[in-house]
């Protein structure tokens, strides 16, 4: 049995502050605007940061949805949504089981996990010329 | 046995993407406290890495280490770390037993003298010689100072293998130490805990392959990308303790609205580990979240520091004693126990139950 099928629900503490959120959005526009001047990329890791019950929400909450949202599929999901502040990109990977093993914000034009890669595009191409040979469409 | 192949070859033989490959290293990139773009980095070094092999010895354990480890709750990214080395023994988890297994590992030793990587669980028993634990007739003493002559380097993992644990615990009866008592020219990373935090396991071991060398340690030889700073320091309620409000019993107003747990014994401010942000179980919670103080386990002596349940206030030091003072002390401890025995008792007469905190009275 994994941990999910353990029927225990956590009951979400009563919200409070601790401060985080506001000295992260403070980060946040310090890292975009550096992006915007120089092209210098930034990340945050909020796996590292401890934020009080509800402070995580609200910092989902502030920073909203934008106008990019991108499912990937590799050895579980990662949800990449890019923020209603266009460069402000909200990357969270999860493992098979649906745990989350790393949640970021980044701050670029488009999160390198999105590309596509060297090793993978070579791959790609010689299993396309193999089938090519195989098996030639009409 | 073959010179190992590198982790690319490896990955392309499985069919692992190397996008799949970019996000493990993301999430190491994550437990290494590196910054999010070193993922790039890390998975350029690894993927032309040569998987090293690892012996694993268990000593005076639990296997509670392992168990962390292999029942981690990111069972295929902690696959992608056994893809990233060749364990080539560790006498739990292989399939072979008695002389195979024995074997393997001195063939392993054999092939990569001096560049295998020694992982070691459980302390070491010197008492009488060692007697109390031996593997295939020989004390784990004899076979530690065998593997480590050519490793390069050790971990030692869990409390156990780096400060003794519990089997060193008062009265400490087979003599138990740690491998840093016994290996003096080796270098020595001590991932400690009961049991330490999976992710860090792998993530000192990513470190190593990623970057050839052992990470930035504390004094006590701890990774200080995990154990720099203590869990109060990163606990969410340590904003209550700078208020000075704190939960004064575990079902009272102050407990139920998730104030500090320092007056319950919270260990929390002298015990370095991640867990307050590494957090167990999928990342659900840590101790502190689920309403219990710290135990403080990935520090040394943790088992002999006084009650779990008295405060760090609390002026106790009971590993500090003078020889008369143990003496004193142990007449002392006597007459608590016997104190303690006779609330208990009272308490059963009298149909109530006895708490923790009737016997610390």
């Amino acid at each position: 049995m994994n941990l999910q099928n353990i029927p225990v629900s956590i009951e979400s503490a009563e919200e409070y502050s601790i401060g985080s959120l506001h000295a992260l959005l403070v980060e946040i526009a310090t890292l975009l605007e550096e992006f915007a001047r120089d092209g210098t990329r930034g990340s945050i890791d909020l796996n590292s940061l401890p934020f009080a019950a509800g402070e995580y929400d609200k910092l989902r909450q502030f920073l909203g949805q934008g106008e990019v949202s991108v499912r990937i599929e590799a050895v579980g999901p990662s949800e990449i949504m890019e923020t209603r502040y266009p460069g402000v990109w909200w990357v969270t990977h999860y493992n098979v089981e649906g745990d989350i093993v790393a949640d970021m914000l980044e701050i670029t034009d488009i999160p390198e996990i999105i590309k596509s890669q060297s090793a993978d595009i070579a791959a790609g191409l010689e299993l396309l010329r193999a089938q090519l040979n195989d098996e030639v469409p009409q | 046995m073959n010179e190992h192949d590198t982790l690319g070859e490896r990955l392309a033989q499985q069919g692992i993407s190397r996008r799949s490959f970019l996000k493990f290293c993301a999430a190491l990139a994550s437990m290494m406290a590196l910054p999010p773009g070193a993922a790039s980095a890390i998975a350029e070094t690894l993927i032309k890495t040569k998987r090293p092999s690892v012996i694993w010895l268990s000593f005076q354990e639990c296997t509670g280490c392992t168990e962390s480890l292999t029942r981690s709750d990111t069972p295929t990214l902690e696959n992608m770390i056994f893809n990233m080395i060749s364990l080539d023994y560790h006498h739990t988890l292989q399939a072979a037993s008695g002389y195979g297994a024995e074997k393997s590992r001195e063939d392993a030793m054999k092939e990569f003298y001096g560049k295998y990587l020694l992982l070691v669980d459980g302390s070491i028993p010197l008492k009488d010689g060692g007697i109390y634990s031996t593997i295939a007739g020989r004390t784990n003493l004899d076979l530690l100072q065998e593997v480590a002559k050519g490793a390069a380097a050790i971990v030692a993992v869990g409390t156990c293998a780096s400060f003794g644990g519990i089997p060193e615990a008062r009265p400490n009866p087979t003599g138990a130490v740690p491998v840093s008592d016994i290996i003096k020219d080796k270098p020595i990373i001590n991932v400690s805990g009961c049991p330490p935090i999976p992710v860090v396991i792998t993530g000192v071991l990513a470190h190593y392959l990623t970057f050839g060398e052992l990470p930035a340690l504390d004094d006590l030889g701890r990774p200080k990308s995990f154990y720099g700073q203590s869990i109060h320091d990163r606990c969410y309620r340590r904003p209550f303790y700078d208020q000075g409000k704190f939960a004064k019993t575990f079902d009272d107003e102050g407990a139920r609205n998730g104030w500090c747990l320092f007056e319950l014994g919270c260990k929390g401010p002298i015990t370095h580990n991640a867990c307050a942000t590494t957090k167990w179980n999928g990342g659900t919670s840590f101790p502190i979240e689920s309403g219990h103080g710290c135990l403080g386990c990935s520090e040394p002596h943790f088992w002999d520091g006084g009650s779990f349940y008295a405060p760090l206030s609390t002026p106790t030091s009971p590993l500090n004693l003078a020889t008369d003072a143990v003496v004193a002390g142990a007449a002392i401890g006597a007459g608590i126990t016997i104190a303690n025995r006779m609330k208990k008792n009272a308490a059963k007469s009298e149909h109530q139950t006895a708490t923790v905190a009737d016997l610390e009275k």
